[in-house]
């Protein structure tokens, strides 16, 4: 055995439909930790990555959107089991993204499995909480009921690397909706070992797609693409998000906006980000006779 | 590349065939034996050569005005099909109307070349195309497994002749194919041509029950000596339906059949090309292979259902510079 060990460098894979591809580009780009030391190789993704991703999303939604809310539940807690069993790999990662301390680190890497855990649990109370049956001067049953929104895009938190991502991802998918999910440009590690956690638990390909790459260059093909039907803005860059409002708005897009700031993502989350991408199914149904 | 080994004298063929074959051929359908020696003495195919070919010409990427061009010579190529056992003449109808125009929001969009349906609807589809020069394309002869008697499958051909189809696909009997009955094969496709009477007719050999290559292009040639107008791969009820090496084996059979008798024949893939980029990788094909003059609907057709949507969506992507969605173009 020789003293000095080479180190392994990596080079990373996208996560698209459950499989990980490299960039249809063949790009990648280096990745470096908070004070510029070379980490590791990040694919990244093109347009058409962005393209096919979507397809992917689209083409899980219709199973992973019918499948009981239990289920949904289920398979979300499980990924959160895998991701407490990962724990040393993502807080060594966060503090090599983030410049954390080592508690700082841990705090924030439990922090995002609690809250893994925490929008687990909300499956199967969605529609009790959200839904309602309501009041008609007429002889119906009349209920309200949310429903998925379909595929969404998401541009995760340039700051927060794994919190921010968990807060952003997993409110999207608790209730159906699949996910295209643009990480942070500069601190992608945290969530490609994600992408990895997702493979291993239990969550059908394609409900969650991770893209690597420039966030500026992937969010206007995402915004414009008219098979996508909602467009979360977290991650985006100040000077884009008026033409990428205007983009999402020639196919209708809902779009969620937030603040421009860094979010403080270890403050309770709330079901805002929950009840963003539903949609409101009222039906009539007579009553009997 | 085929070289079928020319007979010394030309003699009139013994079978009721409504146009002879060109006389160079003629001794191929002398009888069964010739038949037999003809077809088996034809080159084998090199089926790593055809599948690396395949896959060599699949690379290319078309972009812009070129791939614009792809989308809508392709979209002009389609036979609209609806093969399914649910067809009503309301579904029928609706196809009709899609074939006619198939991106409302986009007169310019060339319209398909034909819709494809069974024979007992082909009046409505009649009904819907009339007056706008688009096909109606019938299957018959038994579709689609062609296991009946030769009375069924005349007696489906006429039908479907005289519901006002201009086109007919018929299927061979693989069955008598593959155990080298060729002469009953020739015969029935002799017959049923000469039932369409101006029908087109295009042969569907279903290449993945013919199991190889070699299968593949004997059925190509025993289809054009016996008249076929076109030859088609398959059915659509069967796994593999059309892929580039098969097409591209029947693309080399009607180019030969060109050189060696001045006609043009043509091909239709079908089943299983969903994507404008299966479309586009078709027609490079048909250029590199069997020449430019295959690039129009008369001599090359590709058989789809989902495939015309595919077009549609990314031709508007070409047009919008944005992807477009399924939420943009009709689902028949």
């Amino acid at each position: 055995m020789s003293e000095h060990r080479v180190a392994v460098a990596k080079t990373y894979k996208l996560y698209v439909g459950g499989a990980f591809p490299r960039s249809e580009s063949g790009r990648s780009y280096p990745v470096t930790d908070h004070a510029g030391a070379f980490l590791a190789n990040a694919a990244q993704a093109s347009r058409k990555d962005a393209r096919d991703a979507v397809v992917a999303a689209r083409k899980a939604f219709p199973g992973w959107s019918a499948a009981t809310a239990y289920n949904r539940g289920q398979v979300l807690y499980r990924v959160a089991e895998v991701l407490e069993g990962r724990r040393e790999q993502f807080v060594s990662e966060v503090r090599a993204a983030e410049g954390a301390g080592a508690d700082e680190a841990g705090a924030l890497v439990d922090a995002a499995i609690d809250r893994w855990v925490w929008y687990a649990g909300w499956t199967d109370k969605i529609a009790a909480v959200l839904g309602s049956s309501n009041p008609v001067a007429g002889p119906y049953f009349s209920f309200s009921t949310p429903e998925p929104t379909g595929v969404v895009a998401v541009l995760a938190p340039q700051d927060s690397s794994l919190l921010g991502l968990v807060s952003v991802v997993a409110p999207v998918i608790v209730s159906g909706n699949t996910a295209v999910v643009v990480t942070s440009e500069e601190r992608p590690l945290p969530a490609i070992t994600l992408s990895e956690v997702l493979a291993t638990s239990d969550l059908p390909g394609g409900v969650v797609n991770l893209l690597t790459g420039r966030t500026a260059e992937l969010a206007p093909w995402l915004a414009s693409h008219a098979d996508v039907n909602a467009l979360d803005l977290t991650g985006a860059p100040e000077e884009a998000r008026t033409d990428l409002e205007r983009a999402a708005a020639g196919t209708v897009k809902r779009v969620l906006r937030s603040p421009v700031t860094p979010e403080d993502w270890t403050r309770e989350p709330g079901t805002a980000r929950l009840r963003a991408h539903l949609e409101m199914k009222t039906v009539w149904h007579p009553t009997g006779v | 590349m085929v070289a079928p080994s020319t007979p010394s004298s030309a003699e009139a063929p013994g079978t009721p065939a409504p146009g002879p074959p060109p006389p160079a051929l003629a001794d191929a359908v002398r009888d069964d034996a010739s038949l037999r020696r003809f077809l088996h003495g034809l080159p084998g195919v090199d089926q790593v050569g055809v599948e690396g070919r395949s896959a060599a010409l699949a690379t290319r990427s078309i972009k812009r005005a070129s791939k614009m061009w792809a989308i809508d010579t392709a979209i002009s190529m389609v036979d609209l099909t609806t093969l399914e056992g649910a067809d009503t003449p309301g579904k029928v109808r609706t196809l009709a109307a899609k074939a006619r125009r198939p991106d409302p929001d986009q007169p310019d969009v060339p319209r398909v070349a034909a819709v494809c349906v069974y024979p007992d609807v082909v009046a409505a589809a009649v009904d819907g195309l009339a007056g706008t020069g688009v096909g109606v394309a019938s299957v018959a002869t038994a579709f689609p497994s062609g296991r009946s008697s030769l009375q069924v499958k005349l007696a489906d051909t006429r039908y479907a002749v005289e519901a006002g189809a201009t086109e007919i696909d018929m299927v061979i009997d693989r069955g008598a194919f593959l155990t080298g009955r060729y002469g009953q094969v020739f015969d029935e496709i002799v017959q049923i041509k000469h039932a369409c009477g101006d029908a087109h007719l295009k042969v569907i050999l279903e290449t993945g029950e013919l199991a190889t290559y070699d299968n593949v292009r004997r059925a190509s040639w025993l289809a054009l000596l016996a008249g076929g107008d076109f030859v088609k791969t398959s059915t659509g009820k069967v796994s593999p339906a059309a892929t580039l090496p098969v097409t591209q084996v029947m693309l080399q059979a009607v180019r030969d059949w060109r050189d060696l008798t001045g006609e043009l024949r043509g091909v239709k893939p079908a089943g299983g090309i969903r994507t404008t980029k299966d479309a586009v990788k078709h027609l490079v094909a048909v250029h590199e292979v069997a020449g430019p003059e295959w690039l129009t609907p008369r001599l090359f057709r590709f058989g789809a259902s989902s495939l015309l949507n595919d077009l549609l969506m990314q031709r508007r992507t070409q047009l919008t510079g944005h992807y477009s969605g399924p939420d943009y173009v009709t689902v028949d």
